[in-house]
């Protein structure tokens, strides 16, 4: 691990400004992503400014949904009442990943900022563009089991590695960031994310300096239906080969509204409105599940070792929409 | 080595220079007081003579840089980037001075001679550096040091009470939750944090339905393997660490089925053995 200057901020002010008066700055969070980078060299900050004494770890409901602060820790998101009682897609994510360790760690806003785990992105002997812009993909003709079917370019085939993130997609959370002059944006969470392109250095549309304070959910009406599936190579503690974070509103017997989004399989969560609008006012059966997850992946184009993907994702989107659907 | 030795002066290396690691070493060796020292002395030009330079060199190096203050300290060794951490370690109040890179693992396997954390993958991955910071349990190897400010850490050399284990270490024995040992003490911190979550009612991915809420959880063995799913065992452990688990869990005690052997079961094998090699 490089050297660095280590800073703790108590005031988001100058927490903005340091981070943003130096390019070689980074926050510390968590850590259990960028620690790892560092000491692996794939990440080199000179500062860490540590933002945990800033707080902004309250969960608390707005007269519009829930306000989960940027740090509060994502075992404690995860097991909060309101949480657990009116956004469950949202928990089920939050369990599918990591361990109960690496979950009391880390934090809403560094899950959202955590990086790739391709393996050639970790492997600083070979090129990557997204480690080393215009070094070259080494995944696209190498091994990419694990890489992406869908929005990657010739530039990039790695994939989003969140749990958290899918399930806020498939909730319409808005991410709420700190500008460097001290204003608040917001982002909606699935323009947070970015498709590689001939940038995949970018993860997403962050500026260098602006700070993650919290991701707003506005309420809805999915908390009696929906469903977190992931599949991946063992039974827990693994990334995903894919994931499904779906959830329905029923009217009757039709589908209201419905949310499918797909983890493992771009850049970032991969939210199907083609699929959504193939349920909306049908019958909830298996046939239109079916033709759902067909227009889910209509656009899929397999790599060399990932074809297997696309029929893999086909039928998790159909368990997922069925379990979802059995409350 | 004996030539780099011979100017060391051995009296202030008797017992009470050695750390408890070391005195418990030489306790198991049978070597005491005086015979310690002269123990010491002798193994200089023995076999053991790598293992004593090691211990005395140690005990000259720690004796040499004692600081007056962990200022000094950094300033003597010069400690880049560094950073003052006072915490707490097993109820002890602890004060360091750190390199910012310094994980709390090395902090406390390093500098506070806390040897049970053990450094397995120091990437995250295996759980072997599990300890419990302000009663949650965490990787103590994706933990820098520097943000230990004020916190109270727990390892697995603070639940004891002397000589009575904690319900999980005595079930863990009693279980047979381990072959080797080295995952053994990530392992024990997990499944003490595990008891507090299970209490609060906290859920898992093996949670039928997140959204019922409920205290004090009597975990399947589902639940526990998925809860423990953060430390990995290469012995392969498991039904041990779950069976342990699970009893502490849910307070109902089970018959051991193994036990350690008296001196009596020892000296009956031993005339079976005899009697074997006699027929031979």
């Amino acid at each position: 691990m490089r050297p660095f200057k280590y800073t703790e901020v108590t005031d988001p002010a100058v927490a903005t400004r340091s981070v943003a008066a130096n390019a070689q700055a980074k926050y510390l969070a968590g850590g259990t992503n960028l620690v790892d980078l560092m000491r692996e060299y794939i990440a080199t900050p000179n500062e860490l400014v540590d933002i945990k004494p800033l707080g902004l770890s309250q969960i608390s409901p707005t007269s519009n949904g829930v306000s989960i602060g940027a740090l509060a820790r994502n075992s404690d998101t995860a097991n909060h009442p309101l949480i657990r009682k009116e956004y469950p897609l949202l928990s089920m994510a939050i369990l599918a990943g990591a361990s109960p360790q690496l979950r009391n760690m880390a934090t809403n806003g560094g899950n959202l900022m955590q990086r790739t785990r391709c393996p050639y992105f970790y492997d600083i002997a070979l090129p990557c563009n997204k480690r080393e812009k215009g070094s070259g993909c080494s995944a696209v003709e190498g091994l990419n089991r694990t890489h992406a079917i869908l929005g990657h370019s010739a530039d990039c085939v790695a994939t989003d590695p969140g749990d958290m993130a899918n399930a806020l997609y498939a909730l319409d959370a808005v991410v709420k960031v700190r500008g460097l002059d001290g204003k608040e944006r917001s982002i909606p969470v699935n323009e947070f994310h970015r498709l590689p392109g001939d940038s995949p250095e970018k993860d997403n549309v962050l500026v260098h300096g602006e700070l993650i304070t919290g991701i707003d959910i506005p309420k809805n009406k999915f908390a009696a239906r929906s469903y977190y599936l992931k599949v991946r190579d063992r039974a827990s503690y693994a990334f995903a080969l894919i994931a499904v974070a779906c959830a329905i509103e029923m009217d009757g017997d039709r589908v209201k509204q419905a949310r499918i989004v797909l983890g493992g399989v771009a850049h970032k969560p991969w939210r199907s409105t083609e699929a959504e609008k193939i349920v909306v006012g049908k019958k909830a059966d298996k046939g239109t599940f079916e033709a759902a997850a067909t227009a889910a992946l209509a656009g899929a184009k397999p790599l060399s070792h990932n074809a297997y993907k696309i029929d893999l994702s086909k039928r998790a989107i159909v368990v997922a929409l069925e379990r979802a659907l059995a409350g | 080595m004996k030539d780099n030795l011979e100017g060391i002066d051995l009296e202030p290396y008797g017992e009470t220079a050695l750390n408890p690691d070391e005195e418990r070493i030489l306790d198991d060796l049978g070597i005491f007081g005086a015979d310690r020292r002269k123990f010491l002395g002798q193994s200089l030009s023995s076999v053991i003579g790598l293992f004593a330079f090691q211990l005395l060199a140690k005990e000259q190096a720690v004796g040499a840089i004692t600081p007056s203050s962990e200022a000094l300290y950094a300033a003597q060794i010069g400690v880049e980037n560094a950073v003052d951490v006072t915490f707490k370690v097993n109820g002890v109040s602890k004060n360091l001075a750190v390199d910012s890179r310094m994980s709390l693992l090395d902090a406390l396997r390093e500098r506070l001679d806390l040897t049970g954390s053990k450094k397995g993958c120091d990437q995250g991955q295996c759980g072997a550096c599990t300890v419990i910071v302000d009663g949650r349990r965490v990787l103590s190897c994706l933990t820098l040091a520097a943000t230990c400010k004020g916190k109270e850490v727990t390892t697995v050399e603070g639940f004891a009470k002397g000589d009575e284990l904690h319900p999980i270490q005595a079930a863990f024995i009693k279980y047979d939750g381990f072959q080797c040992g080295y995952c053994t003490p990530g392992q024990i911190c997990s499944a003490v944090a595990l008891l507090d979550e299970a209490k609060r009612g906290d859920v898992s991915h093996a949670t039928a339905d997140v959204r019922k809420t409920g205290t004090g959880l009597k975990l399947s063995s589902d639940e526990i393997m998925e809860r423990m799913s953060g430390n990995i065992c290469r012995c392969g452990a498991y039904p041990g660490i779950v069976a342990a688990i699970a009893e502490v869990n849910s307070g109902k005690q089970t018959a051991a089925t193994w036990n350690f052997a008296s001196e009596d079961d020892i000296a009956a094998v031993m005339r079976t053995e005899d009697k074997n090699d006699a027929t031979v």
